[in-house]
């Protein structure tokens, strides 16, 4: 179970000026839920996402991860605990893609025959035939390919939670919507925590257990998909289901 | 392509890098023995061959001559800090260049005994006996003309100045001992002076298009051009009497030395200067064969067995000539190679991590960047005439892979750091997103991803030390400049090119062999150009 409590986090602009990305935020995140992080762009989400795999420290507040605070443990090993994948991908160009999702169990030291396994395995569950993907190399991908290679990646060390960035963003409609389903089924398949940030609000409400929805760093609303279209809190959650904030 | 083999690459550079290393050190473990300098044009290499012979064939002290050494500094410097013990210098060169002296001077014994007395005070260094040569400047004239005219001596010139055209070389219009001190003092105004590069002024003036050039009193050309030299009866020109300069602590471990080498003292006047430098300029014979042809003459030597060298290479052709040199042309070659590789080797070891360290950080790299820009804008010769001045280097191969790895440090310097910079930060963000630690970033995404910029920096390094490297043999350290060096004295076309075509030829090999090295290292996802 991941918390954040009163979460702070402040950013100085180059001009001096504070941005507050973050005001005190409440938010406690159930093992195997999938929890989806929605708001328009500047409302925080991503700083959440960041917030719990220590890419950036709160400026206030705690991270907690099942009980122990995220500041007290180290980083490296909190970050293989959790699996990430960011927009387009975040593939290393130089390697192959058996390499890229390779990396990690090659770090930890595991056998090559155990990584190669791992490897088709993760390439089967994301739909890549590996006889043929194996040897690629990002650049001979395209986009919704190398999406799904990303993911393979962060399940390569099967952790326990899975934190991911916009990870349809960067693609075209049909694509994504594709991958959306897939990943919702996906899922289903591997029952693992999953953060998920977004700004696309059929994509959270498709893959969401629960919605966080987030306006100027702070928590406007929290619930299920169907709770927060048959109660919407505030006429800017209202607004916001309806498509007319951006 | 594998890591092991990449590492292979870097063992066999390694061991090439060590072995040169251990020549280094090698090379200062010397018996006692003579090291005798000369600066790179023909008189000087003349006197110091001859200083060579007469000391092997007189004592057990070994001898090694380092012959073209580039200019009065180099030569002076090194033999102050001891790295010469003994040369041949010019009293008006020692005068006016090396001490600085501002008045004129122009009894040549007294110049002789100011020279000697500072040059043992300051510097421990010991003026013997001079040759009897006096390499000053002088004024030449066509010897029909000069008859016809009846000029002896310049003062005859004053006369007739209206109607005479005068082509001086650069460097004597422009000193205060050349041409602008030496009208006022006779109070000549031609009808026209030109300046022109001293070799062109003696055609010039052989078919007739000028009267008059400056030239030097030794020098060989007098003898190929019907010539008369006049007299400078005034004394304006300053005396310019060459002589050894030797090092006091050398002198006083062999004062033996000090006889022997005055056995060569007023034996080798103006004209029979002129007939030596003439052998070697015009006649294609060796330094060393004219030195020893001199001293047996003299019976200052046994003449020994014949010498190697033949009177008619002379008209070899190029390629027959580079031919001829071949097992020479490898050794410089070789030397070359050592010379630039080291001073890479080094750069890479030095610029890669100082690039990394400074990658993200924006006052640091702009210092690295800088200074190693700065060190570029340093004149090549420059750079290597400094490095003799430092302790521990002197005029040694050391300097020369010192200065090479100077001018390598900034290519190879920025394009590490180009390369590092332009790794997408989102890509940097995922790697430590997904749990790698900073080294494990560094030598598994940022060098690899960077690979093909630093080594395209490697290799314009490379080039620039392969060319770079043939001003070594300015400084003593060897190379193919030593033949493109010698061949500069002696308006020798054909041994410039056997020096710089090879060079030539080992830059364009280095690149693309450098270039498929680089191919090779590079991974291949990288050429997907993601």
């Amino acid at each position: 179970m991941i918390r954040l409590e009163r979460a702070t986090r402040t950013f100085i602009r180059a001009s001096g000026a504070p941005v507050h990305a973050l005001r005190g935020l409440d938010l406690q995140i159930r093992k195997g839920e999938t929890m989806a992080l929605l708001g328009p762009s500047g409302c925080g989400k991503t700083t959440t996402l960041r917030l719990i795999n220590r890419l950036i420290e709160p400026s206030s507040g705690r991270v907690l991860l099942d009980g122990e605070d995220t500041a007290e443990l180290d980083p490296i090993r909190l970050r293989r605990r959790m699996g990430y994948v960011v927009q387009s991908g975040g593939l290393f160009p130089h390697l192959t893609v058996a390499r890229n999702i390779g990396l990690l169990c090659e770090i930890e030291r595991w056998r090559r025959p155990d990584i190669d396994q791992r490897v088709d395995e993760l390439l089967d569950l994301v739909h890549l035939p590996p006889s043929e993907f194996r040897d690629r190399h990002p650049g001979e991908l395209s986009g919704g390919e190398r999406q799904r290679v990303g993911v393979a990646r962060a399940l390569a060390l099967d952790p326990e939670i899975l934190l991911m960035d916009e990870p349809f963003g960067a693609l075209d409609p049909i694509t994504r919507t594709e991958l959306q389903h897939e990943f919702s089924e996906l899922e289903r398949l591997v029952a693992k925590t999953v953060v998920l940030v977004s700004h696309d609000l059929d994509e959270a409400f498709l893959l969401g257990d629960r919605v966080a929805l987030l306006c100027e760093g702070e928590l406007v609303q929290l619930g299920t998909p169907d709770e927060l279209r048959s109660a919407p809190a505030t006429p800017w959650v209202e607004r916001f289901l309806a498509g007319r904030v951006q | 392509m594998t890591r092991p083999l990449r590492a292979i690459v870097l063992f066999v550079a390694f061991v090439t890098f060590v072995s040169f290393a251990g020549e280094l050190v090698r090379a200062q473990e010397s018996p006692a023995r003579l090291v005798i300098g000369s600066k790179n044009f023909t008189e000087s290499h003349i006197l110091g061959e001859m200083m060579a012979l007469l000391v092997e064939a007189h004592t057990g002290i070994e001898v090694e001559h380092r012959s073209g050494l580039g200019g009065t500094l180099v030569c002076f410097t090194a033999t102050a800090r001891g790295e010469i013990d003994l040369y041949p210098e010019y009293t008006g060169t020692a005068w006016s260049i090396i001490l600085k002296e501002s008045g004129r001077v122009d009894d040549p014994l007294r110049a002789f005994l100011h020279v000697q007395s500072r040059f043992r005070d300051r510097y421990d260094l010991e003026w013997l006996a001079p040759f009897g040569l006096n390499n000053s400047y002088a004024l030449a004239m066509r010897e029909e003309q000069a008859a016809a005219l009846g000029v002896r001596e310049i003062s005859d010139l004053i006369p007739h100045a209206g109607t005479l055209d005068a082509g001086f070389s650069i460097e004597f219009m422009n000193r205060e001992d050349g041409w602008p001190g030496l009208r006022p003092f006779y109070g000549l105004d031609f009808r026209q002076v030109r300046a022109m590069e001293h070799g062109l002024a003696y055609e010039a003036i052989a078919g007739g298009v000028i009267d008059l050039i400056d030239a030097y009193t030794t020098d060989g050309k007098l003898l190929r051009y019907p010539l008369r030299v006049l007299e400078d009866d005034r004394g304006f020109f300053p005396p310019y009497n060459a002589a050894p300069v030797i090092r006091g602590e050398v002198l006083r471990a062999h004062p033996e030395l000090r006889e022997l080498l005055e056995r060569l003292s007023f034996r080798i006047p103006d004209r029979v200067m002129i007939e030596l430098n003439h052998a070697v300029e015009e006649r294609g014979r060796a330094f060393r064969e004219v030195a020893r042809g001199f001293l047996v003459a003299e019976g200052l030597i046994d003449a020994g067995e014949a010498l190697e060298g033949d009177p008619d290479a002379g008209r070899d052709s190029l390629l027959a000539f580079m031919v001829g040199r071949w097992d020479e042309t490898l050794r410089l070659g070789w030397r070359h190679v050592q010379l630039s590789l080291a001073a890479v080797l080094l750069a890479v070891l030095v610029a890669v991590p100082l690039g990394i360290a400074v990658a993200r950080r924006r006052v640091a790299e702009r210092v690295a960047l800088g200074a190693a820009g700065v060190v570029q804008t340093i004149p090549s010769l420059a750079l290597l005439a400094f490095m003799i001045a430092i302790p521990g280097l002197g005029l040694s191969v050391r300097s020369a892979i010192v200065a090479l790895f100077l001018y390598a440090v900034l290519p190879i310097l920025r394009n590490t750091h180009t390369g590092l910079r332009s790794i997408s930060p989102e890509l940097l963000d995922a790697a430590v997103g997904i749990g790698l630690t900073p080294r494990q970033i560094l030598f598994r995404v940022q060098l690899p991803l960077a690979t093909r910029t630093i080594m395209a920096g490697v290799r314009t390094a490379t080039v620039i030390s392969i060319g770079v490297a043939t001003l070594a043999a300015f400084i003593g350290a060897g190379g193919l400049g030593e033949p493109i060096v010698t061949g500069l004295y002696l308006n020798d076309t054909r041994l410039i090119l056997s020096g710089a075509i090879p060079a030539a030829v080992l830059a364009i090999l280095a690149d693309a062999l450098l270039g498929r090295l680089e191919v090779w290292l590079t991974p291949r996802g990288v050429h997907a150009g993601v």
